[in-house]
């Protein structure tokens, strides 16, 4: 009797054990546990279980006290950082000020980086110890958005990581933070073994072991779930979506993400435009998408409520501006564009195209989901007010090469915001220009020198509520005058099996800690 | 000799290949990077050289046996390629193994027999073994056995024990089940393959003269079969084989996709995606080398099964 009551609770721990591992499926993969290698977004969410910031971002992307237990502007160009007492390595060393100095000073010489971090240290001049727990950066002027640069860095240790190679990280050798998860196993390109770190200074995760395996291919990271072999799937492929609502043995977890997808144009251009000709065939004289009532024809053209229900399967929201809701300089009361047909074709009788054009639009094909769909679905779109347009779907190893040097007339290609109204002008609105560092992403060579005053002046500005009335200003500029086109924010969506909940992230990083135990199982 | 220039010309292949494909900076690089920090990444992977001086530092590191580091994980490719050999090795033997076991028998008893009823189903089964999508098949098989009946796991590689210092996932139970299905999706080809040319071969041999001394002579069946027989046909046989376990090593990019397979394949399409040159250059060169050695060990099989080429080597 004794002996079965004890395979009894032996069985029962064993199962409590059981309960006690996550199994996640990413669909991206991860290539470096070097925190400072590549600033790639699986890359990240690895990151953000085993290592800590100063600054951490919620799932509603607001910051909160990471390390750093609070910041301040003390000078106009000098922030105070003071960081948080007692917290531990996973090897035990004590996490101190000097660590934040050996990191930001490592982080710009991470050797054959494709994509390095030292863009968010470049704008401090100068970091000052002044005592374990206090820190302060010197700017190069005022430059508010420091917190949410440093919401990015992870932190390593003096001690440890002095001479540690990309390759110690990825072998786990250097895989030491101050994160919520131990690294246990990692095998490249297939799965990361993480275990619960019990000296972690913040809310302690639900799970003891997690297994972060990559799938690659939807339907196999799909199937897998349904087959029960993991718990928790990202990137829900939208043609499963349907399925899966209705399958009662998977729950969804969903937010609006800050990713816009959006038609960029081309601006650079004053004469002739590469891939615009007028009906006969012949090129046109002038570039027509310099006019801003035949941008506007063009958005009012297009059906956004059409693309989000149908070819998105609801996975979308029709965009008015770049940021969703709840992130700094959301622009209050703006709607997105309502689809009116015969407004268009009035605004381009009006600009001088009463018989429309030819253009040919290029998007990819293999990078967002359902690009080529969507581009094909505006071609009609624009096909119907006189706009007769070509479909051009390339895969995104060529399609971004041709987008970067300008070649398109009209394209569709999406962008990862950060939650901050000065991120979309800076990198897509404003000026291309090497030496400060903006519009490296405008690939339609949008140039409003006025604009770039004015962002300028914004980014200055210290004090929260000025710079958000100014970044609003500027925002509804930009808007107005349809420097580029915004179609729609993307849906993150989780899929898990029940007995799970997901906390779903705006910033689409896939990390354990966000995932529970359904409450009441 | 002529290996040596195969080798030469792939190299100049893939560079230019890639130098036409894109840019493999614009895929890698964060899209809020400026154009200091784009700078920065062209010079620290040696992008910033003219294409003709990029290749001509591949060929000198290339002679001292270091064919570049990758663009996306920062170690050596040719390390990227032999961490993940093992697992593709076992999926491909895997796969031949099953496709011998499976295709031979079958071939027989359809050469053998002709005319009965099963004989015409394994023909027509075998039709649809070379018709049928790989993709789609892997997905039925992972719905069927792992999503409905959940007898075996639906993706990935499963426990691994150590031999000869290398990570082996076919000693353990656990690896075996996850082995099943992906060598099934694999083989389903080769099965139809080795059962049409056993099939052909056999028809062929049976109307030959010495077969029907050997039964004159009064030789039972069963050595008339599986000795003259047998051998003889093994020629087509084994040089297809071969052939395809050169290219199921090389390219078992869509299986390896599907059951999220953690080979070779996989490392290759993931590296043309995003234009991870030295991988591609390091794999495409080892693939060259591979099929060499492949082609002297069918050729080196033939003498050892056909006495008629071993007498003209000596001759």
């Amino acid at each position: 009797m004794r002996l079965v009551l004890a395979a009894f609770g032996l069985a029962l721990s064993l199962a409590g054990a059981q309960a006690q591992t996550l199994t996640m499926a990413v669909g991206a993969p991860v290539t470096s546990l070097d925190p400072h290698f590549h600033q790639l977004s699986p890359n990240n969410a690895a990151a953000g279980m085993i290592f800590g910031k100063l600054v951490e971002d919620d799932a509603n992307g607001v910051l909160r006290p990471g390390l750093a237990l609070s910041w301040s502007a003390v000078a106009p160009d000098t922030w105070e950082f003071r960081l948080r007492p007692d917290v531990r390595f996973h090897n035990g060393n004590a996490f101190t000020a000097d660590d934040v100095a050996f990191t930001f000073a490592r982080i710009p010489q991470v050797p054959n980086s494709p994509s390095s971090f030292a863009g968010f240290v470049r704008p401090i001049t100068r970091i000052e110890v002044v005592d374990p727990l206090t820190i302060r950066f010197t700017t190069n002027g005022p430059y508010p958005l420091l917190p949410m640069d440093l919401s990015n860095l992870f932190i390593l240790d003096r001690e440890t990581h002095a001479n540690a190679t990309t390759e110690q990280f990825n072998s786990g050798a250097m895989a030491i933070g101050t994160g919520p998860f131990r690294l246990v196993r990692h095998a490249n390109g297939d799965r990361i073994e993480l275990e619960r770190y019990d000296g972690y200074y913040g809310e302690a995760p639900a799970f003891a072991r997690v297994v972060y395996r990559m799938i690659t291919n939807d339907s196999a990271r799909t199937a897998a779930l349904l087959a029960g072999d993991v718990d928790v799937i990202d990137q829900v492929p939208t043609a499963d979506l349907a399925r899966l609502r209705s399958d009662a043995r998977v729950s969804l977890s969903e937010i609006m993400g800050l990713r816009i997808i959006f038609l960029g144009l081309d601006h650079g251009r004053n004469d002739a435009s590469p891939f615009i000709t007028d009906n006969e065939g012949r090129p046109i004289a002038r570039n027509p998408l310099k006019d801003v009532r035949v941008r506007r024809a063009l958005s009012m053209a297009i059906d956004r409520n059409a693309i989000t229900s149908r070819v998105m399967e609801g996975s979308a929201t029709p965009a008015g501006q770049y940021l969703p809701p709840g992130t700094f300089a959301y622009v209050p009361d703006l709607a997105a564009q309502a689809h009116d047909p015969e407004g268009a074709r009035r605004l381009l009788a009006e600009a001088g195209f009463p018989q429309g054009f030819r253009i040919t639009l290029h998007g990819p094909n293999d990078r967002y989901p359902n690009d080529s769909r969507i581009i094909q679905a505006i071609g009609q779109m624009w096909t119907r007010v006189g706009i007769r347009t070509t479909v051009e779907a390339q895969t995104w190893s060529t399609f971004i090469g041709r987008a970067a040097r300008a070649e398109f007339s009209s394209f569709l290609v999406g962008w990862g915001n950060n939650p901050d109204g000065s991120h979309p002008l800076r990198n897509l609105i404003a000026c291309p220009s090497p030496e400060r560092g903006w519009g490296n992403s405008n690939r339609g060579r949008y140039c409003n020198e006025a604009l770039d005053q004015g962002l300028m002046a914004a980014m200055r500005e210290l004090d929260n509520g000025a710079r958000a009335a100014q970044l609003i200003a500027l925002q509804r500029q930009a808007l107005d005058d349809l420097a580029i086109i915004p179609l729609h924010n993307q849906t993150n969506i989780w899929a898990s099996r029940r007995g799970f909940t997901v906390t779903p992230r705006v910033d689409e990083l896939s990390m354990a800690q966000s995932v529970r135990p359904a409450a009441g199982r | 000799m002529q290996s040596g220039f195969v080798l030469v010309a792939m190299s100049l292949l893939v560079f230019l290949g890639v130098y036409a494909v894109g840019d493999p900076i614009e895929i890698l690089i964060s899209p809020d990077a400026d154009q200091i920090e784009k700078e920065r990444a062209i010079r620290a992977l040696g992008l910033d050289l003219p294409l003709w001086q990029q290749y001509l530092v591949f060929v000198g590191k290339a002679l001292q046996g270091d064919l570049g580091r990758s663009f996306v994980f920062n170690e050596p490719a040719i390390q990227l390629i032999l961490q993940r050999m093992p697992a593709t090795l076992e999926l491909a033997f895997g796969s031949m193994f099953l496709s011998i076991l499976i295709g031979l028998p079958l071939g027989l008893y359809a050469g053998l027999r002709p005319n009965s009823a099963l004989s015409k189903g394994i023909m027509a089964g075998s039709i649809l073994g070379f018709s049928l999508p790989t993709f789609w098949v892997g997905l039925m098989l992972i719905m069927v056995f792992a999503v409905q009946l959940g007898w075996l796991p639906s993706t990935g590689r499963g426990d691994t024990a150590l031999l000869f210092g290398i990570h082996w996932s076919f000693l353990t139970r656990d690896g075996l089940s996850h082995i099943l299905l992906p060598a099934i999706n694999l083989s389903l080809f080769k099965i139809s393959l080795v059962i049409r040319l056993t099939r052909a071969g056999v028809r062929e041999t049976m109307l030959m003269d010495y077969v029907k001394f050997a039964r004159a002579k009064g030789l039972s069946p069963f050595r008339v079969t599986f000795v003259h027989v047998f051998k003889n046909i093994m020629i087509p046989v084994v040089t297809v084989v071969g052939l395809e376990l050169g290219g199921t090593i090389a390219f078992s990019v869509v299986t390896e996709s599907v059951f999220a397979w953690p080979g070779m394949g996989k490392l290759i399409i993931d590296s043309i995606n995003v234009l991870d040159r030295p991988v591609i250059v390091a794999y495409l060169m080892m693939i060259v080398l591979m099929f060499i050695i492949i082609n002297l060990a069918v050729d080196i099989l033939y003498t050892v099964l056909d006495p008629r080429v071993r007498l003209e080597a000596k001759a």
